[in-house]
C-alpha cells in the first residue's frame, strides 16, 4: 500500500442561492474546521467550491438533454478528484432544494463511490431538521458515498447557539478521519470493478473495457448462454 | 468518401407555421427528399425505424424500395434498423429482397432502440436489449452467408435446415454498420466481423465518440481485417446552412428551440459549441466537418441530419441544394487531398463483389426443383457442395 495521504482535496457543494448565503456559510464552516484540524495534525486540506447557483442553467440543460456544459464538466472534475465532500442544501418545502437534488441526479452513478461526505442543510425553521437524515442521506446512499454520522442542520435560531459549532466540529473530525483512513482510494484500488459502471461513466474516466465477459463472447460470435431448461 | 442525409422520420409540428403534416404528406415528402438527395449529387439516404407515433417509418424496406424505384445511383440505408425487436430472419429476408430490387444500392445500420415500451410490443424486453442485439446479429450474419442454417439461441425459436430467401444479390450480403454511442460490445462486434462502425455524433462532443471509434479501430486490426486506418467508420452530424451565417441562425432557431429532443434545453449557441451541430454559411459547415476528419482520421461516410423538428419540405429541399451544391463538392476535394492512401474505400456493392470474386464468376444461386413438399432439405441450390440425391422410384 502507498504512503497514507497527508494532503487532502475537499469539495464544497453549496445549493445556496443568495450571496452571501447561509447554506454556503454552513458548508464553509465545516470545510474551515476540517482544514484547521488537519493543520493541527500536520496535514493540509485544499478546498474547491462548487456553487450551484452559477450552474443552474447547465443543470437544467443536463436534466433535459444529458449535455454537460463547461461549468458542469469542471464541477465533475472537482468532485472526481476530491478526497471528501461537504454537500450543503437549503430546505424548501420540507425537502432539499430542487437545484441541489438535480445537480446530484445528473452525475454519473459511480462518480462519488466511497467518498466521505458531510451532509448539511439550512432552513428557516427547526421543523425541517430531519430533512438531512430523511431525504439527503438516501440520495447519497444511492450514490454509494460514505456519509459521516453527524448531520449538520442549521435553522435560523441555530446560528446563535454554540451547539451548532459543536456539531460542525464533530462532522469535521469525522470527515477528516474518514479521509485519513484512505477508505475511498482503497475501495477504488481493491473493489472498483464490483460496482456498476458504464462506458465513459465516473465523469468520463471509466474507459477500461473488459473483454472477458459473457456479452463480449456473444459479441464475437460465441454461443448464446443457454437458459436453464424449464422441463 | 460518401456523403448523405439521415432522417429519424419524425412528424413534428412546424413551430413557425403551426402546421402539423399528415402521415401521408410526410411520407411523400421524405421520398421527395431522397430523390432530391440524389439529384444534388449526394451518395446516401438513410431512414430510421420506429414503431410509435409521431414517427412514420415502421417499415423501412418498403419505403426504401419505393425510393429505389425512383433513383439510379443513391445508396439506401437505415439509421437504424432495430436488431433487437425484429426477428433476424425477417431482416435477412427483407433486406436481401430490397438489395435485389435496388440493384445492390443497399446497406443497413443496426441499432438497439431505446424506447422501452416498444420491446414488449414485439415480444421482447429492453433489459435484454444488448444480448438481443449481439445474438440476433450473430444469426443474421450466418443467414446471409450460409445457404442452410441450424441455429439455437435464447430469443427466438431454433432453426433446423433453414434457408433465408432470396439469397443476397450476387451472393454478397449488404454491408452492415453497427451503430452505437457508448456500448463497447457493439464496437467489438463490428470489429470482430469486419463490419462498419457508425457514431451518431449528434448529441455529444466529438471526444465522446472518439473513445469508442478508437477502440473499434484497434479491435478491427486485432481481428485481422486490416490496419486501424482501414477500419470502416461512419459519422453523423447536423447542419443548417444559409448563404449568410446570420440568416442560418435566424431561420433555424425556432426549429432548434422547439426540437423534440433538445428543444427547451441548451441554447443554439451552446449546442453548436459543444456538439457537431453547425448553423451557418456553407464555409462554416465545411470548416466544422473538416474537423471531424482531424479528430477521427479518414472515414468512409458522413451523414447529415437536415430533416427533422417540423422543418417544411421546401426548407429541407433548399438545404439539400446548399449541401449538395456548395458544401459537399468542397468537402470531397479537401478530404480527398488529405486522405491517407491506406484508408479503406467507402463500402459499395460493386466493391464487395470485387473483393469476393475478383475477376471470377459471380455466384447466382439457382434452387433445386421443388419436390412437392415445400421443404427444400439440406441442399436447396444447384451448386450446393453436398448436393443431395433423391431416390427415383419406378
Amino acid at each position: 500500500m502507498s504512503e497514507p495521504k497527508r494532503e487532502f482535496r475537499l469539495a464544497v457543494v453549496s445549493g445556496g442561492t443568495s450571496d452571501p448565503s447561509s447554506t454556503r456559510l454552513l458548508a464553509d464552516r465545516v470545510a474551515g474546521r476540517a482544514a484547521a484540524l488537519a493543520s493541527d495534525r500536520g496535514e493540509s486540506v485544499a478546498v474547491d467550491v462548487v456553487d450551484l447557483r452559477g450552474l443552474s442553467g447547465e443543470i437544467a440543460t443536463a436534466l433535459t438533454s444529458q449535455l454537460m456544459g463547461p461549468g458542469m464538466e469542471r464541477a465533475i472534475e472537482v468532485l472526481g478528484r476530491a478526497d471528501g465532500i461537504v454537500a450543503s442544501a437549503p430546505v424548501y418545502k420540507a425537502a432539499p432544494s430542487g437545484l441541489f437534488s438535480s445537480f446530484f441526479h445528473v452525475l454519473d452513478n459511480d462518480l462519488l463511490i466511497a467518498k466521505p461526505v458531510v451532509l448539511a442543510a439550512t432552513a428557516g425553521t427547526a421543523r425541517h431538521a430531519l430533512v438531512v437524515d430523511d431525504q439527503m442521506r438516501p440520495l447519497f446512499a444511492y450514490l454509494r458515498t460514505m456519509t459521516v454520522p453527524t448531520s449538520v442542520f442549521a435553522a435560523s435560531e441555530d446560528w446563535n447557539d454554540a451547539e451548532l459549532g459543536k456539531r460542525v466540529d464533530r462532522a469535521a473530525i469525522e470527515l477528516l478521519l474518514l479521509m485519513e483512513s484512505g477508505f475511498a482510494d482503497r475501495v477504488r484500488d481493491e473493489s472498483w470493478k464490483s460496482y456498476q459502471h458504464s462506458y465513459g461513466s465516473a465523469g468520463g474516466t471509466e474507459v477500461e473495457i473488459d473483454l472477458d465477459t459473457d456479452l463480449m463472447r456473444l459479441a464475437t460470435g460465441g454461443a448464446p448462454r443457454q437458459k436453464p431448461r424449464s422441463d | 468518401m460518401q456523403f448523405g442525409v439521415f432522417s429519424v422520420s419524425d412528424i413534428t409540428r412546424d413551430p413557425v407555421s403551426g402546421h402539423t403534416p399528415s402521415e401521408a404528406e410526410r411520407i411523400k415528402a421524405v421520398v421527395e427528399i431522397a430523390v432530391k438527395a440524389e439529384e444534388v449529387g449526394l451518395d446516401v439516404f438513410a431512414i430510421g425505424e420506429h414503431h410509435n407515433p409521431p414517427f412514420f417509418s415502421s417499415s423501412p424496406t418498403t419505403l426504401l424500395a419505393g425510393i429505389a424505384a425512383r433513383t439510379e445511383r443513391l445508396i439506401l440505408t437505415t439509421a437504424t434498423t432495430l436488431i433487437t425487436t425484429n426477428d433476424p430472419v425477417r431482416i435477412a429476408e427483407e433486406y436481401a429482397m430490397l438489395q435485389h430490387l435496388a440493384g445492390g444500392r443497399v446497406d443497413l445500420m443496426l441499432g438497439r432502440g431505446n424506447t422501452a415500451p416498444v420491446y414488449p410490443w414485439f415480444g421482447q424486453d429492453i433489459r435484454k436489449g444488448l444480448e438481443l442485439a449481439l445474438e440476433n446479429y450473430n444469426l443474421l450474419h450466418r443467414l446471409w452467408r450460409e445457404d442452410v442454417v441450424d441455429w439455437e439461441g435464447n430469443f427466438r425459436t431454433p432453426l433446423q435446415g433453414f434457408t433465408s430467401t432470396p439469397r443476397p444479390l450476387d451472393d454478397v450480403p449488404p454491408f452492415v454498420w453497427h451503430g452505437s454511442i457508448r456500448t463497447p460490445e457493439i464496437a467489438e462486434q463490428a470489429a470482430f466481423y469486419g463490419n462498419g462502425f457508425f457514431a451518431n455524433h449528434i448529441f455529444w462532443p466529438s471526444a465522446h465518440s472518439l473513445r469508442l471509434i478508437e477502440f473499434y479501430r484497434t479491435r478491427f486490426e486485432h481481428y485481422g481485417h486490416g490496419t486501424k486506418k482501414q477500419a470502416v467508420v461512419g459519422l453523423g452530424g447536423q447542419a443548417y446552412i444559409a448563404k449568410r451565417s446570420q440568416d442560418a441562425v435566424k431561420e433555424f432557431r425556432p426549429y432548434f428551440d422547439e426540437a423534440p429532443v433538445y428543444g427547451h434545453g441548451p441554447s443554439l449557441e451552446d449546442f453548436s459549441q459543444m456538439t457537431p451541430l453547425t448553423v451557418g454559411s456553407p464555409q462554416e459547415v465545411i470548416d466544422k466537418t473538416l474537423t471531424f476528419q482531424e479528430t477521427f482520421g479518414d472515414y468512409q461516410r458522413q451523414l447529415f441530419l437536415i430533416d427533422h423538428a417540423g422543418m417544411p419540405l421546401k426548407m429541407v429541399l433548399d438545404q439539400l441544394e446548399l449541401l449538395g451544391g456548395e458544401v459537399v463538392p468542397v468537402l470531397r476535394k479537401e478530404l480527398a487531398a488529405r486522405r491517407d492512401a491506406e484508408a479503406a474505400p467507402a463500402p459499395t456493392h460493386a466493391g464487395l463483389v470485387e473483393a469476393k470474386y475478383g475477376d471470377g464468376p459471380v455466384r447466382q444461386p439457382r434452387p433445386n426443383a421443388n419436390r412437392g413438399d415445400n421443404v427444400t432439405g439440406g441442399s436447396p441450390y444447384q451448386d450446393s457442395q453436398d448436393s443431395a440425391t433423391y431416390p427415383t422410384i419406378g
